[in-house]
């Protein structure tokens, strides 16, 4: 345990007990809940109808495309934003971290308005090259790492900037060329950092459900992922739908003992 | 889910001392093809009833029915079909056997003008169209299987969506260029949406049926009967067909 960290004495107030109890139980009691409306003994075939193993597949599928992309993409943004001193950085950190705080739908209906057909980024596809994303698996995949990547950037620059440019630039005085630097001095610093960051934004898209409708639409097979699967089966059946959200907890459960302890480090550095 | 919000906000509005308020409310869970058609209704009857505040709630029929079958508190159910209505009354929730109030057929919604000249169900197959439906789930999407199994074509569909204005949307937002809709959800864009009319729509008919909840007060009766009287003319004007 960690609350040695708390207080050095090795007590907890006690006065924090109450709410620390209550903030337990705002969590533990709605998967209870959840728990108790499940349908045990249909749960095999709920899970394993056409319907669920196409989002299954598909939810599993655009989820870690969405991650390769969050880390192809944002760890050298991660670097860039830790690492160099152009003036409008920090500006350009809090644009990076939108998604983080906006509302998935609003972030749908960005997607929409610059990729969607007449969107200025859509238009221009669609007539130049013919390619129109809304309503294609790509579609989803954006979606997803839209909102997943700020996580990975976070624990990235995070772990970045509490590291320090001590061993780097020790490396750089031996001769080392920055490609050099980074592959063999940056990278493996970073890798706890990496390792919370795929993790977090892994289950981030995995969860995307707001932007995803939106941008993407629902269809089975092609754009209906497994939390739009919950959502369409919520109009008619209830039992598929729980049976769904607990398969969703379950993959949150095994994201989290996979992630533990590095992800809850890394968020903290 | 929506009990839920209620009382969380009923609890916040106590907190605050808003209570004091002697108004009478009467809760309206109708389908979302009903939500501009509604709003009028609501607006004529709060003006015939100064003391009550009716509040609406709009989202697919099976989501209402599920809702209310997950115990929300609703007074008057307005479903955009009779099946999903059976369910509830299957499950003791009304008060009382339900009315028929209006009718609706299905057509399709596309950017002003047709510039695709999209004509009937055919158009939704070709390869050119991207078209959107309502999920099967909800009266709507029911309605859409059933005009095209009657048919001897096979739209490609690139959404299903959780129910009908959320297929308006898409086509008026220029994502889609086809949706199946409602008559009457053409007719409240008509101006963003043109309708292109399928030929045996008026053999696809979802039936409106309206009921009081159990448990819900007196008033919850007399909206019923305000719907089913003054209201009827909103309803036809709106492009709802008679029961």
């Amino acid at each position: 345990m960690t609350s040695d960290r708390l207080t050095p004495a090795g007590r907890v107030p006690s006065v924090l007990w109450l709410p620390a109890a209550l903030a337990l139980a705002l969590v533990t009691l709605p998967i209870a809940g959840l728990l108790l409306r499940t349908d045990f003994a249909r749960l095999p075939t709920l899970l394993t109808s056409d319907a669920s193993l196409h989002a299954l597949r598909l939810s599993l599928l655009t989820a870690a495309l969405s991650t390769v992309l969050c880390v192809v993409l944002g760890v050298p943004l991660a670097v860039v934003l830790a690492r160099s001193t152009f003036p409008f950085v920090r500006v350009v950190r809090a644009v990076v971290l939108l998604p983080l705080v906006l509302p998935p739908v609003v972030g749908g209906f960005a997607l929409l308005y610059s990729l969607g057909r007449n969107g200025y980024i859509g238009y221009v596809l669609d007539v130049t090259a013919g390619i129109q994303v809304p309503f294609t698996t790509a579609a989803v995949v954006i979606a997803q790492t839209f909102v997943a990547m700020p996580f990975l950037v976070v624990s990235v620059e995070g772990a970045l900037r509490a590291t320090g440019e001590d061993y780097e630039r020790v490396a750089a005085t031996l001769g080392a060329r920055p490609t050099t630097v980074f592959t063999r001095v940056t990278c493996p610093l970073l890798l706890p950092a990496l390792a919370s960051g795929v993790v977090l934004s892994f289950a981030r898209a995995l969860g995307e459900f707001g932007a995803t409708i939106t941008f993407a639409g629902s269809l089975q097979g092609v754009t209906r992922t497994l939390p739009l699967e919950v959502y369409a089966q919520a109009d008619a059946d209830v039992d598929s739908a729980v049976a769904l959200s607990l398969l969703l907890i379950v993959i949150a459960v095994v994201v989290i003992v996979v992630a533990r302890p590095r992800s809850v480090e890394g968020v903290r550095a | 889910m929506h009990k839920a919000t209620a009382t969380l906000l009923a609890g916040l509005l106590a907190l605050s001392g808003c209570t004091a308020s002697a108004e009478r409310t009467l809760t309206v869970f109708a389908a979302a093809s009903l939500t501009e058609v509604f709003s009028t209704l609501e607006q004529r009857f709060e003006a015939d009833h100064p003391d009550v505040d009716v509040r609406l709630h709009f989202a697919g029929s099976s989501r209402l029915a599920q809702q209310l079958a997950e115990g929300a508190s609703a007074d008057v159910f307005a479903s955009a079909d009779a099946e999903v209505m059976r369910d509830v009354a299957s499950a003791g929730l009304l008060a009382a056997e339900p009315e028929p109030f209006a009718t609706n057929t299905l057509t399709i919604a596309v950017e002003p003008g047709n510039p695709l000249g999209i004509g009937g169900l055919a158009g939704l197959a070709r390869e050119d169209v991207t078209a959107v439906v309502c999920q099967p789930q909800v009266p709507c999407g029911d309605a859409a299987r059933e005009l095209v199994a009657g048919h001897d074509v096979e739209p490609r569909f690139a959404s299903e969506e959780p129910d009908v204005k959320a297929v308006l949307a898409k086509v008026r937002v220029g994502e889609a260029d086809a949706g199946l809709v409602y008559v009457t959800d053409a007719l409240a864009e008509a101006g963003a949406v043109d309708a292109v009319k399928i030929d045996g729509a008026e053999g696809v008919v979802n039936t409106y049926p309206i009921a009081t909840l159990a448990d819900a007060p007196a008033l919850a009766a007399e909206f019923q009967r305000f719907v089913l009287g003054a209201g009827s003319g909103v309803l036809r004007d709106a492009g709802f067909g008679a029961p």
